[in-house]
Parts: structure tokens; sequence; C-alpha cells
């Protein structure tokens, strides 16, 4: 099991090691020492490793991910897991704003809160967050789906697409065209498939959310919605 | 009987015929009017910037025999592997699902035929253009539709788009006609609806974010790839100088006649500055920061022909970049589809419902039929054509101011034909050394 500390190592070292494995490689763990907050720590992983960050990262962490998992434990810096492509990103305390920004697969775990934008612009990953989310989550929403445990701030949702948006708390308001919707079993299951994914195993109950998507009136301009923009 | 005479009918010079006609459209349909291309109104331009020519003090080149070079390398402040260029005329970023897969192709073909590089656009990287363009351009806009890290790898250079020259401070915009099935899987969306691209990117706010956004490009490339970031001409000093502090390699500016493919009239028309008066300030804030030819500089929006290329390294950029002339080059607003133009409410020259996808050149569509109109392999030769004669005109510009090769092009070897274009150009107005604005130390 490579560790590597990053008061040693220069980060530009770590990712390029990272990115020369090869899909059999058996150097299949690698533990990250004193990130220190550091920017872009295992940005651009593409094969299936694990690799754990003890300590807070910066900005970028896991971005663009593939296949990877990545575990911090610590908070991280804004747009963890952006464009993550497949892979699981866990974050063990709190996220900055965007995060799993435009994330296109995989799955994104936060413990605790995320700040806002998160999700912002996703387009096929799943995220789930066990604190609160910020204001303009989900915004421009494409597909994917995000489960919330607290509250949502302002406007989540705004202009949203084919995402699905999963509250237990409340939310602060809703965006341009985001309504909410039926719970319908098949949300539940996907509720409880994605919680099951993150490794929450029946604690909790995906009845007691609320489901949230687009009301699909602005999908082609209408002049006598425009007030709705 | 009354034999005064009346006056001639007089119609307005501010309430002309177009400004009528619009009044009418937009009282009749209740939306502003969406358009492609870029300014159609008159601005300063290079056309009011001429070479002064070799004479007794200035020695000229042999037009056919010395040589003039006109190479240009991009990304050699950070990249391990710059680009370098066989000409200094780039083709600006254009989507696939704005334009068809043959017009991406031929643009490809074009390009690499004479040495220099293609840009993708707001809808990811397609097979076919990475296969037919040697060196391309990948795009990262605010909406990230398609965006991997696979096809980053692949890309020649990234180029992370804050806006351009017909809409800086806008979005991209493809209405539903154009997205196909092939379009909305490409950009994740629903087909048929009207996508409207976000103008902000999602990750990061302001240019101190954007330096570890390029930072994280940067680790994900493992520094291999050249980053260029694109801006609108709009305050050209400060994005320049903030450009280079965020770490780009290189600055592509462009003006307001640049190209769209969709946005509102109003946007194109009111909004950003004619590329004439965007590029001395940009070069201002290389040299200011000692970054001139070091932080490459690429200009378009209005660039038509060697002059123009000629002219725009002579004020200081490293290369220009042509969109709008390069579908022109294979067979956008061709008279010899005037027929067909007429049936859509227009005549060539003046097409330019490009969102409606109904492009009887087979460019600016998605339509089957009318896009297996562009043969890519002539569409290529043409462009390639058109490359090769703007690149000879730049030339033979620099050739007779004596240059041995272009980018030794000097704002002193430019005058100015009207005060606007002297001032916008720092240049003195022809037959005089007044240069507009100039402070008596410069």
């Amino acid at each position: 099991m490579p560790d590597i500390d990053l008061s040693v190592t220069p980060l530009r070292e770590l990712n390029r090691t990272l990115h020369n494995l090869t899909p059999e490689t058996n150097e299949r763990h690698w533990v990250i020492e004193h990130p220190a907050g550091r920017h872009a720590i295992a940005a651009g992983l593409q094969v299936p490793i694990t690799v754990e960050i003890n300590g807070p990262v910066g900005y970028y962490c896991a971005g663009m991910n593939k296949l990877a998992t990545v575990l911090v434990h610590g908070s991280a810096g804004v747009g963890v897991a952006e464009n993550m492509m497949s892979g699981f990103v866990h974050v063990s305390g709190n996220a900055s704003q965007a995060a799993g920004a435009t994330g296109r697969g995989g799955l994104l775990r936060i413990d605790g809160n995320a700040s806002s934008r998160c999700g912002i612009s996703m387009k096929g990953i799943d995220i789930v967050v066990q604190g609160s989310v910020g204001h303009m989550s989900a915004f421009m929403a494409q597909t994917g789906n995000l489960v919330v445990f607290g509250d949502a701030g302002d406007a989540l949702g705004d202009s949203i697409y084919e995402a699905r948006l999963f509250v237990r708390g409340t939310v602060k308001s809703l965006g341009a065209d985001c309504i909410e919707k039926e719970m319908r079993d098949e949300h539940k299951v996907t509720v409880h498939d994605m919680l099951k994914k993150a490794g929450f195993d029946g604690e909790v109950d995906p009845s007691e959310f609320k489901r949230y998507g687009s009301a699909r009136t602005l999908y082609n301009f209408n002049v006598d919605h425009a007030g709705e923009y | 009987m009354d034999a005064t005479p009346r006056t001639t009918p007089r119609k307005s010079a501010t309430f002309d015929d177009y400004s009528l006609s619009e009044i009418r459209r937009a009282a009749a349909s209740g939306i502003y009017d969406i358009r492609g291309g870029g300014a159609k109104r008159k601005v300063p331009h290079f056309d009011d910037l001429l070479f002064l020519g070799a004479s007794m003090s200035r020695y000229p080149l042999e037009g056919y025999r010395e040589k003039c070079a006109t190479d240009v390398w991009l990304g050699t402040r950070f990249a391990e592997k710059p680009i370098h260029l066989k000409i200094p005329i780039t083709i600006a970023g254009m989507s696939f699902g704005s334009l068809s897969a043959q017009a991406k192709e031929s643009l490809g073909r074009g390009a690499s035929q004479v040495g220099t590089s293609t840009t993708t656009g707001d809808g990811g990287m397609t097979e076919e253009e990475r296969q037919n363009s040697t060196i391309l351009v990948y795009q990262l806009l605010p909406s990230r539709y398609g965006m991997n890290p696979d096809d980053l790898r692949r890309a020649d250079a990234i180029e992370i788009v804050i806006g351009q020259g017909a809409k800086p401070g806008g979005g991209g915009m493809l209405l539903g006609q154009k997205i196909s099935d092939r379009v909305a899987e490409m950009r994740t969306l629903p087909k048929g609806i009207d996508q409207r691209s976000a103008c902000r990117h999602p990750d990061w706010t302001g240019p101190d974010d954007l330096e570890i956004k390029i930072q994280e490009l940067r680790e994900i490339t493992d520094w291999q790839t050249p980053i260029y970031i694109k801006v609108g001409a709009s305050r050209p000093y400060y994005d320049t100088a903030l450009a280079i502090k965020a770490g780009a390699d290189v600055v592509v500016l462009d003006g307001m006649q640049g190209g769209t493919a969709a946005t509102q009239e109003v946007f194109i028309e009111h909004v950003g500055l004619p590329i004439l008066g965007a590029i001395r300030p940009a070069v201002q804030a290389l040299q200011d920061l000692d970054m001139h030819r070091k932080v490459q500089l690429i200009v378009s929006g209005g660039i038509r022909n060697g002059a123009d290329v000629a002219k725009a390294l002579a004020l200081g950029a490293d290369a220009a970049s042509i969109g709008t002339a390069a579908l022109v080059a294979i067979g956008d607003n061709d008279p010899a589809l005037e027929e067909e133009y007429q049936k859509l409410g227009t005549t060539a020259g003046a097409y330019d419902d490009w969102h409606e996808g109904q492009d009887p050149a087979g460019i600016n569509t998605q339509d089957p039929a009318l896009s297996a109109r562009l043969d890519p392999l002539l569409g290529g030769r043409r462009l390639a054509n058109y490359l090769s004669v703007m690149t000879l005109e730049a030339q033979t510009i620099a050739r007779a101011c004596g240059k041995s090769h272009v980018h030794n092009l000097e704002p002193e070897d430019l005058v100015a034909l009207t005060v606007e274009a002297a001032a916008m150009a720092k240049v003195p107005l022809a037959g005089t050394d007044w240069v507009p604005g100039a402070k008596s130390h410069e």
C-alpha cells in the first residue's frame, strides 16, 4: 500500500504517478498524508484504485474521476468530484461550493453539508448529502439524482432539466421551472438503491423524502413565460 | 389649382427601413430577434488601416525569393507540448450541433492540409473532428456538454471559453430544431428542446478561482497541453492581464464581428467591442506584464483576408482566427443557392437564420438531407485554398514592409485612414504624426 506524504512529494509527481497506473496494477490502495488543502489532489484518475486522503483537500479533488474510489477523511474545497465520469468519491466532512458539478456518472457522498451550487449542471452523477445543501443547488441539472437528508437553500433546481432531486428536510425556495412532484414507488426504489450504494443500508426511509423536478414549461421559449426567466 | 410643389417623400435616418421592420416584427411576435453571425453594422475595422511599405528608409524583401516565415508557436509558457502551426491563422471554435458533421469534417480537413488547428465547440468533441484535425483545440465551456477527461487528454490544446465577441456575457443557444438525436445525446439533453447553455462556469467564479481551475486541468493532462483563455472583446486590457495572472498560455480575443450560431440580434449588435479597438489594449497588458510573445495572443472577429491577418499581427497579435470566413469558404451563403435563400425569405450574403437548421448549404444544420449536400473533401480543399491565399497575402505585405517573418510586422508599419481607427489602433492618421488619444510621451 503506497503511502504518499504530500508535505514531501510534489502534487504533480503524485498525480502523474496515479495517471500512469494501468488497470492491471497491483498497487490498488493508496494513502495520502498531509494534503493540507492542496488543489486537484487525485484529479483525473482513470483506473479502479482506492485513494484515501487523510485530511482536508482544496479545490477539485477527484476532478473528472473515472473508476477510482477516492475517500477524503476531512473536508473538501470547491468542485469536489467535478465532472466525475464514474467511480465513488466520499467526503467525510463538509464540501464547499459546486460539489459534483457537471458530473456525468459515479456516486458522490458527502457526510457533512454541501455549500451552494451542489450538483450544478449535473449530467448523470448521483449525489448523496447527509447534511444540507446551499442555494442554487442543482442549477440547470440535466440528469442524475441528488439526495439531501437535510434542507435545501434558495432556488433549488433552478432551470432544471431531467435530474431528480430528493430532499428530506425543508426547501427554502424552488428555482424557475422546478416543482415538487409525486414520490412514487419507483422513486423510492431509486433513493433506496442510491443510499445502499452510498453505504446506508436500511437506516433511512426513502418515503421520508420529497421529490422535485422540472415542470418542463421552459423547454421551448414561450413569450408568455418570459417573466419566469 | 394648387401649384405648390411638394417635397420629395423623405424617410427617417433614425427610423430607417430596418428599424421599422424590426418594430413590426417585434410587435407581431412578442419575442426578440434571434440570428447567427456577428455584428453587421459598420464599425471601425482593419479596412481603416494601411501599410506604409518599404521606401527609402526601409528595405523590402523579394516577393518570390526571399523567405518570409509564417509559423507560430502557441503554448510555450507552461505546456510541455506547445503547438507549432505553419500559418498564423486558426479555425475558431464552432460546435457540432450548430454545424453539421460534414461542415466540421471540412474544417478539420482544410486546416490540417495547411498545418493549422481547428477548435471544438459547445457540444463536445466528435470522433470525426478528432480524426480529421491534426491539431485540435478542445473547448471547456460553461455548459460542459460532453466534457470528459479522455477528450481532454487527446486534445492538442484546451481553450477555456469565458466569452465570445458576438455576445460577451452570454451563453450558448441552440434551438430545438437543431437538437437531433446525436446532438441531444452528446449534450445529455432531451431531444427537441431549446438548449440555452450557461453563461458562467459552474465550478469557479472570478480569476482567482480560474487560476486553480487551470491548475486542475494541467494536473489532469500532466502539464502537457497548452491552455488558452478565450474572451469576448469588452475590457481587453484587464481581461488579458487577468488571463495571464490566471496562468493562461494563450489569450484568444474575439471582437464583436465574430459570429455565433445563434443569439439575440440586440446582443450581437450592441455588446462588445470591434476587434480593432481591442488588440492594442490586450497587447499593452501583455507588454506591461512582460509577457508579449511569451503568452501568445490570437485575435478574431471579422478577419477576411491576408491584409486583415497582417494588420492584426502588426498590432501585436501572434495569430488570427477565422470562423465566418471559413464557413463562407466551404460554401455558406453561396449565390449559387440564391433560389433556396429566396424561399427562406432572404438572399445569399444575408442568410443568418442559422438557428433554424434549414441551411441550404448543409453547414448550419442537422438535417441529414441538407448536410449530405456538403462534400467534406471538397469543403476541406476549398478551405485549404483559402487559408493558403490568406497566408500568401499576409506574406506579400510583410515582404513589402521588409519583414522576414510575419511576426516582425509592427504598429510602425501602419497608418490609419480615419480618426477613429487611428485612436483605436494607436497609429497615426495617414499623412500626419497625430495619434488621437496618445499621451505626449508615447
